[in-house]
């Protein structure tokens, strides 16, 4: 079982999933390749290289914000020595991957929370209500896995890092990058924090959320998630939802303040560590998915809870 | 600009599935069905282009059952000119098998832009809009929040990815895959419904597309994910304070 681990990295650092990733495809098999695509990329393949269970680095110098539709190919000519081609679930895998496996001719497994076998995998559907054991019978498997399923890989000695050519082929049609925000925080990353607070509609405005559940945060460390009412609200940025549409987070300890926990919710942190919910209604679905319930107006409850940290 | 609009048929957003009691696969039984409520966004940003001059004519085109007709009506009453139903029969169809039924219609119908829903909500796989993409040799875009059309032949589309927003130009004919930051999609009121009966549905088989659906899959069985634990109630911060110091290393 040879396999092909595409890794991401994002602003000169590799994406903590991929170490996820790799404990994933260690399960699959020993022979593990990983592929970096990017510019700049010393930094990050040898660091990539010195992941427990990396045979070999295989590094294609592509312009800094190579297009999926430019990349695709390039992984696809990659693929003829691989059976297994994996990623974590991310934005690399979810534009790149769907279209390597298209032109592989074979079907994409995402999100894979549970490796059976070589061929045999557990994947979440229907806003995570359901787990679908699903047999692959394609003869080349495209896989992602979702990193809080699996640990993260360990450190070894730095395995060989091969380049490899990479001319981007200009007459594909393909998309170009044109700016990004990603606003800078001090706070962990939401997909890797040990612990998160997250805000619902409850919270009533982003002053809400800055005055209430930032400092909260800040003592604890924790990186801050929302329901989709509050981003929808504008309480909250896009990139905190937390849910099915959503980032899918399971820190050690996940705080819901002001959340009902709708199943949409729930798809993105059941599987926290220890899940502590606050919140006014008694009956609030929530509180069937928390290992703690404080049942309190956040607005006295959260403040104290600061205070007392 | 001629749009393509793909729509899948799901168990309403509202309901929470049922296993079959043999643990073979969802029991969908009678539950309600509705369009994907990501592909009701594409719907909608199909016809805001319309509305704006920008879209010429709106295809909608869904892959399934014969009771995907229901949601083909509903992408009409919203405002999709006709619809096209890939009928492929009561079989789960696979992702890969969806894009290559939807390459077919779409090498027929020659749009210059494909919208679809990001993911459905049934498999969450997210997968069959850049497949397609792969498949017609197109460019993409996925996750879109916001659609510009800057000229005949570019979009700009913003879209959202890991940790913020990402802005992309996408040249014409390309694919995008809506998210549900795009829009609000509109109420079908009765009259919109009554119109969309008068609009043609067309039904088309895989085989007459020249399609022949291979298996890449297998489903083995399905269970409901493990319950947590009865938890608690604490009385007061303190006390929970008190227990997430016992149980877990990450407070101060
Ligand atoms: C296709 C689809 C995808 C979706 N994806 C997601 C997703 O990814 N993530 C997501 O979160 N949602 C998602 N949703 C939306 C989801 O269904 C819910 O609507 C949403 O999670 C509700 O957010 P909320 O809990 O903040 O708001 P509400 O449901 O309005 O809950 C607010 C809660 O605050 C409590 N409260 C009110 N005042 C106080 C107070 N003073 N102190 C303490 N508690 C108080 C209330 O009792 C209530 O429980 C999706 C929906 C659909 C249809």
């Amino acid at each position: 079982m040879k396999i092909l681990l595409v890794a991401e990295h994002h602003q000169g650092q590799l994406r903590p999933a991929t170490r996820h990733a790799v404990t994933a495809a260690r399960q699959l098999g020993e022979q593990i390749d990983a592929v970096i695509a990017g510019a700049d990329l010393s930094a990050v393949a040898a660091e990539l290289a010195t992941l427990a269970g990396i045979n070999r680095v295989l590094q294609l110098d592509t312009a800094a914000q190579i297009s999926p539709e430019q990349l695709a190919p390039a992984l696809v000519n990659l693929a003829a020595d691989y059976d297994v081609i994996l990623a974590a679930a991310g934005t690399l895998s979810r534009d790149v991957l769907p279209r390597v496996a298209a032109l592989l001719d074979v079907n994409m497994l995402p999100d894979l929370i549970r490796i059976e076998s070589a061929d045999t995998f557990v994947r979440p559907t229907y806003a995570g209500n359901v787990q679908a054991r699903v047999q692959s019978l394609d003869a080349r498997r495209v896989l992602s896995i979702r990193a809080p399923a699996f640990a993260a890989t360990g450190t070894q000695a730095a395995a060989p890092i091969e380049t490899r050519s990479f001319a981007a082929d200009a007459s594909q049609p393909h998309s170009s990058w044109l700016a990004e925000v990603q606003p800078h925080s001090d706070r962990p990353e939401l997909t890797n924090a040990r612990v998160v607070v997250s805000g619902g509609r409850a919270l009533g405005s982003a002053e809400g959320f800055d005055t209430l559940l930032h400092p909260l945060a800040s003592k604890l460390n924790a990186a801050i998630g929302a329901s989709r009412a509050a981003v929808d609200e504008g309480f909250a940025p896009n990139e905190a939802q937390v849910g099915q549409t959503g980032v899918v987070v399971a820190p050690e300890l996940y705080i819901a303040i002001g959340i009902s926990g709708a199943v949409q919710h729930l798809a993105g942190m059941k599987d926290s560590g220890i899940v502590v919910a606050i919140n006014s209604d008694p009956d609030a679905p929530i509180f069937q998915h928390a290992d703690y319930s404080l049942v309190g107006d956040l607005f006295s409850v959260v403040p104290e809870l600061t205070a007392r940290l | 600009m001629k749009i393509l609009v793909a729509v899948k048929r799901v168990v309403d957003a509202n309901v929470k599935v049922r296993l079959k009691a043999d643990g073979s696969d969802v029991d969908v039984g009678a539950a309600k069905m509705s369009m994907n409520p990501f592909d009701e966004n594409a719907v909608e940003a199909a016809v805001r282009l319309k509305e704006a001059g920008q879209a010429s004519e709106i295809v909608a085109v869904s892959v399934g059952p014969a009771g995907a007709q229901d949601t083909l009506r509903h992408a009409l009453a919203m405002g999709a000119d006709r619809a096209i139903l890939i009928d492929s029969g009561d079989v789960a169809i696979d992702a890969l098998s969806s894009a290559k039924l939807l390459r077919q219609v779409a090498e027929r119908e020659q749009p210059q832009l494909i919208l679809l829903g990001k993911q459905a909500i049934d498999e969450d796989a997210a997968v069959v809009g850049p497949m397609l993409a792969a498949l017609l040799n197109r460019p993409q875009a996925v996750a879109a929040s916001q659609i510009t059309v800057e000229s005949a032949d570019t979009l700009t589309v913003v879209r959202e990815i890991e940790g913020g927003q990402q802005t992309v130009r996408v040249p014409l004919p390309a694919v995008v895959t809506a998210d549900l930051r795009l829009n609000e999609p509109r109420y079908v009121k009765l009259p919109n419904l009554m119109q969309a009966r008068k609009k043609p549905i067309e039904t088309l088989t895989p085989e007459a597309l020249g399609v022949t659906l291979s298996a890449h899959h297998r489903l083995l069985g399905v269970n409901e994910p493990p319950a947590r634990a009865a938890g608690q109630r604490v009385n007061s911060v303190e006390e929970l304070i008190n227990r997430l110091r016992a149980d877990t290393r990450v407070l101060p």
